[in-house]
């Protein structure tokens, strides 16, 4: 009893919830084989890629603040990649440092504006979205005169970052399940985690309890756009080419991935572990549809009703955390 | 007692934003094992000389000394380095977040070595939950327990409690009494004496003045950004200070005009003012 409590206490537990929902959903109704379903990599390779932006984005929204800019830096950083190393033909490391150093700037930027104005975050990355998107598409028009451009990276860059593992499988998995390690690692064991839980609760007591809330914040937005960056980064070396468009369903699938996941959208609560299972409960969903025989075109039906009850779930065990008054007498 | 030097002490202070006089030489001072309360109604300028006390805000000209010596804060956290802590109306804590959690926020206690240097989760709730003890509350016992299912009265205890085991020397306390039950603002008030007989000097700010009585030692007024009244304990009775809030209306005469008004409009009480 007490290990069912303390398991529905945790941020994490109706994302698991749901996730298990889902599968039985499938199994019971769409005469899912669970166990082809598990080998396939469609959803681990969309999970992954979500992943890897839901990440930081979730914890910018632990933090009270959101970023939304990721939508125009997954071609931004997939274009980069592709003009400097594909058009230009420079060194593949030279491209992959770009993608990265225009994530760094914008995040800069996004965080920057943040913290300067009181515009609030929503706002800021909506303009850096959009005048992104400008940045992206005129460049590359004026750089190289059309909106695709083809790459062929070297082997070693294709092994770290492009390849696919058994011939289906993306292997930036692997660099999800590794971020996902580190940033539960930072967040949960770390004294930086507790700052970043500490000013999405309350920013003003944070800064007054010496925490360089400014300097988190902007560390944050950089963090995630450098993680969109590297996101399309990976596309470009995987696909051989990249384009000026997608990236934008990034931006609402990482929030349902966040949300399921557990995290309050005004900040303060939430956990890696909750995210992580938050966007394998999404990309289950929109691709394990094709596995069942439902028609596919009811999957974000399901995407709209599972994230509707994770959030009820959600409210519900929180308030049990909240009123929660501790193990009686331990001792 | 004047020969004591006071732990915390501004002398003439103002603070101006822009051509806005906020406060206007204000002189204060509060001795360690003493309860100075800050009485004055809303934008009296209490918000803003808290802010200055806790470094958010410098001083535009006047001083501020410490032990006799003159300090400027470089901000908050230098002022809490030399032993300022602030506990606001709320605690100042955060309601989704672990007792040991909250209470180490930006210092927080940490084993291993390196970058595998971990938050020490059990040290840091041990040590929450016996300081607040050591206060008297002792139905808080579990430390991973969320500082939102505390009642407002233990959530004051826990920040008050937090300031003390960090060394606080000064603490001042922001309406600590002002959205809390009787009961539960005289469990506050037991603690700001509690955090007396320990020694720390507190800057007790309300606008409740049967509270303030209750614990102070020592009494300022502010109106206007200004001190109107600087006066020991005994020295004034309830009714004196209530009407000294007022700006100088006395309740006297606010109820005689009361009384005057009920008396030609057939024992109805005037309209009230928005």
């Amino acid at each position: 009893m007490d290990l069912i409590g303390t398991f529905l206490r945790r941020p994490a537990a109706a994302s698991i919830l749901s996730l298990i929902g889902v599968l039985a959903f499938y199994a019971i109704f769409g005469g899912v084989d669970l166990g082809r379903f598990a080998a396939a990599a469609s959803w681990v390779n969309l999970a992954a890629n979500l992943g890897i932006v839901a990440l930081p984005v979730g914890l910018l929204m632990i933090a009270g603040e959101i970023d939304i800019s990721i939508g125009a830096m997954i071609p931004a950083g997939s274009m980069t990649t592709a003009i400097l190393s594909g058009y230009f033909g420079l060194p593949i490391l030279v491209g992959m440092l770009g993608a990265l150093a225009v994530g760094v700037l914008v995040g800069l930027v996004n965080g920057l504006l943040t913290v300067r104005t009181t515009v609030p975050s929503l706002i800021v990355t909506l303009g850096t979205l959009v005048a992104m998107q400008g940045i992206v598409l005129s460049s590359s028009v004026l750089l190289t005169g059309g909106v695709s451009v083809s790459l062929a990276a070297p082997d070693w860059a294709k092994f770290a970052f492009g390849h696919l593992i058994a011939g289906s499988h993306q292997v930036i998995i692997v660099w999800w399940v590794l971020l996902t390690m580190i940033f539960a690692f930072v967040v949960h064991k770390t004294r930086y985690g507790n700052w970043i839980f500490a000013m999405g609760g309350d920013k003003d007591s944070a800064r007054n309890a010496g925490i360089p809330t400014k300097r988190l914040t902007i560390g944050l937005f950089i963090l995630s756009a450098v993680c969109a960056s590297f996101v399309g980064m990976c596309q470009a070396i995987l696909f051989n080419s990249a384009q000026v468009s997608g990236g934008m369903g990034f931006i609402f699938n990482a929030i349902v991935s966040i949300v399921v996941g557990g995290v309050l959208l005004t900040g303060g609560f939430g956990s890696i572990l909750g995210i992580f299972f938050g966007t394998v409960t999404f990309a289950v969903v929109s691709q394990g549809i094709y596995f069942t025989n439902i028609d596919r075109n009811w999957s974000n039906l399901i995407i709209g009703a599972v994230l509707l009850l994770a959030v009820l779930m959600n409210n519900t065990f929180r308030k049990l955390a909240v009123n929660y008054t501790g193990a009686k007498n331990r001792n | 007692m004047s020969e004591k030097v006071p732990v915390l002490e501004l002398q003439r202070v103002d603070k101006s934003f822009g051509p806005i006089d906020v406060l206007h030489e204000v002189s204060l001072k509060v001795n360690a094992g003493e309860v100075l309360c800050l009485l004055g109604d809303n934008g009296a300028g209490k918000s803003t000389l808290i802010k200055t006390l806790a470094g958010v805000h410098k001083p535009t000209r006047g001083k501020i000394l410490m032990d006799g010596q003159e300090v400027t804060f470089d901000g908050p956290r230098d002022a809490a380095g030399r032993g300022i802590a602030t506990v606001h109306q709320f605690g100042g804590t955060f309601p989704l977040m672990s007792i040991g959690r909250s209470f180490f926020v930006g210092v927080e206690p940490s084993k291993g070595w390196g970058p595998f240097k971990v938050f020490d989760r059990k040290t840091a709730n041990d040590t929450a939950v016996k300081a607040v003890q050591d206060f008297g509350i002792t139905r808080i016992e579990d430390g991973e327990r969320l500082v939102g299912s505390l009642s407002g009265g233990e959530r004051q205890s826990l920040a008050i409690a937090r300031a003390v085991h960090f060394g606080a020397r000064v603490l001042i306390l922001d309406e600590p009494t002002a959205a809390l039950g009787v009961k539960q603002a005289s469990h506050v008030l037991r603690i700001v004496n509690e955090t007396k007989r320990r020694g720390l000097a507190v800057i007790f700010i309300t606008h409740q003045v049967m509270h303030a009585m209750a614990v102070g030692d020592h009494f300022a007024v502010l109106i206007r950004g200004a001190i109107a009244a600087d006066f020991r304990k005994g020295e004034k009775t309830r009714e004196e200070i209530t009407d000294l809030m007022a700006g100088g209306e006395t309740m006297k005469d606010l109820e005689a005009n009361i009384e005057g008004y009920m008396e030609t409009h057939e024992g109805h009480p005037p309209p009230a003012k928005a």
